[in-house]
């Protein structure tokens, strides 16, 4: 399993995929957005929360039809569903690499490209809290969506449809702490609610993925 | 497995299925057909006007019971898909496909009729209120679960992966609600059709909005058992297919 | 017909969205299944023609 671990992210690293593409995602992103709005700082800074997490959420949705789709493809799947270990457990780990690879890269440049959109300086803390405790939901339900459709042909467009709307509550929940904390509000509740929806995320979700591969691999 | 002629699941079977539909069918059409007319021609013509909210409480009678139906509808599919998680019934599983799209289109309609009607009531035609962003989200399960079953071409592959869709997806569409409760509190007014019902909405506009109700579900039925009959006879289309295409070969 | 007073557009704008997305729901389950019927009889003769 660690051996597995440790291979998928060589493997995310080697081929330059995931780790590159969803950092200079975020970085347009973030570019692009006062180039629509306009540059006037006040209105930036109100937005920047949103923008921020939206960027996150489809940075981290880029790379993620990748998690089994090689795997699918060169037949390393079937051989990890005979494997010894609980494909729940490979799913996990695949989705805990997905997460090293590109939401935690996700969480180290936020700050960086807050700073581009003028972001409370209160809200800092809370931006890189909410992302930690975030992201890794979002890899969870990614890999539930990249699972689903792993089987199909052009699934990529298809597992967005599926697994955005997945993600309304961490994305509310996260944009509402940074909101509230820019403005010096208590955000208790928010991120209690969110790290709930984290915690459910990892311990369930793998299961509901390993049935939808069990499916696919059939 | 005990084998019990009068068991529930003796329905499930696709045989018998096609053979009690085919008389029901019919009764539970006409019986729609009138039930919905009648309700609506009710609602529509013979009930006064609102002191406040005018003509336009006339919405009411299709957008409370096409949103009852949305949600409804969402959770006769978790239980159908469940049935065929554990089952193994294809007549549940297709049944749930059915009405995945008679599910959209009330979701739909919910959404367009609360749009109309929020327009002179509200001022506007769309506020990110909890129950009408709730009704989009729930737009954006149905179109994703009928998305994947037209995306995954062996049928039994769809419908395992599409029912583990509609459970997951049921959680989260939970979640969602809530979700979106916190993230703003909205403009609706609460339960309008509670059973403590006198306090809500005054007898005049509630009989005619039960039969409009009873019209939706019988509408619901007839359209369902018609679409999975089909939808049997689709797979059975598909088998022989598929023989010949072997045989064939 | 009942007077609708100012709403009257607002009201039957909602009526009539729903019965076109009613209608057209039934007419295609209705057009699927006539289809998918014919076709399944056409299988069918040919397997036992």
């Amino acid at each position: 399993m660690i051996r597995l671990f440790w291979r998928d992210i060589t493997l995310a690293f080697r081929s330059g995929g995931g780790f590159g593409l969803g950092l200079g995602f975020f970085l347009i992103l973030v570019t692009l957005v006062p180039f629509g709005v306009g540059p006037d700082s006040a209105q930036l800074q109100i937005i920047a929360p949103g923008i921020l997490w939206v960027g996150a959420l489809l940075a981290c949705l880029l790379s993620l039809d990748r998690m089994f789709a090689l795997d699918y493809e060169d037949g390393s799947l079937d051989l990890l569903l005979t494997a010894p270990i609980p494909l729940e457990g490979v799913v996990a780990v695949k989705a805990l690499a997905h997460w090293i690879t590109t939401g935690l890269p996700l969480v180290i440049a936020a700050p960086a490209l807050g700073f581009l959109l003028h972001l409370d300086m209160a809200a800092y803390k809370w931006l890189i809290i909410t992302l930690l405790v975030g992201t890794p939901a979002l890899s969870f339900i990614g890999a539930f969506g990249a699972a689903l459709t792993v089987s199909l042909k052009r699934g990529g467009l298809l597992m967005s449809l599926l697994v955005l709307p997945l993600y309304i509550p961490t994305l509310i929940f996260g944009a509402e702490v940074v909101r509230r904390g820019a403005e010096g509000f208590l955000v208790g509740t928010p991120l209690a609610l969110q790290a709930g929806i984290t915690a459910g995320a990892i311990a369930l979700l793998p299961f509901a993925a390993a049935a939808a591969l069990r499916v696919a691999a059939r | 497995m005990s084998f019990n002629m009068n068991s529930i699941w003796e329905w499930a079977n696709p045989r018998k299925f096609m053979r009690w539909t085919d008389k029901a069918l019919p009764v539970v059409a006409v019986l729609a057909a009138v039930v919905f007319v009648a309700g609506l021609v009710w609602g529509f013509f013979f009930t006064p006007d609102d002191y406040r909210q005018g003509a336009t409480v006339k919405i009411f009678y299709i957008h409370v019971p096409a949103a009852m139906m949305a949600i409804n509808i969402w959770a006769m599919m978790l239980v159908t898909s469940l049935i065929w998680i554990v089952r193994r019934h294809h007549v549940s599983v297709l049944a749930a496909k059915s009405a995945a799209s008679i599910g959209m289109t009330m979701t739909l309609i919910a959404l367009i009729t609360g749009a109309v009607w929020g327009k002179p009531m509200w001022g506007t035609y769309w506020e990110w209120d909890p129950r009408l962003t709730s009704f989009l989200i729930l737009f954006l399960f149905y179109v994703g679960y009928m998305a994947l079953w037209e995306a995954v071409e062996n049928p039994d592959t769809a419908a395992d992966l599409t029912s583990v869709l509609c459970l997951v997806g049921s959680v989260f569409a939970i979640l969602s609600r809530y979700a979106v409760l916190f993230w703003n509190q909205g403009l609706h007014q609460g339960a309008s059709l509670s059973m403590d019902a006198e306090e809500n909405v005054a007898d005049v506009y509630w009989y005619p909005a039960l039969v409009c109700i009873a019209g939706f579900v019988l509408l619901f039925i007839a359209l369902v058992l018609l679409r999975t009959r089909t939808e049997i006879r689709a797979r059975r289309l598909h088998a022989i297919e598929l023989r010949e295409r072997a045989e064939n070969a | 017909m009942p007077d609708l007073g100012k709403y009257a557009g607002d009201v039957l704008m909602a009526y009539g969205a729903t019965f076109v997305l009613l209608a057209a729901l039934i007419w295609r389950s209705l057009a699927r299944s006539t289809k998918i019927k014919r076709q399944l009889k056409e299988a069918e003769a040919r397997r036992n023609g």
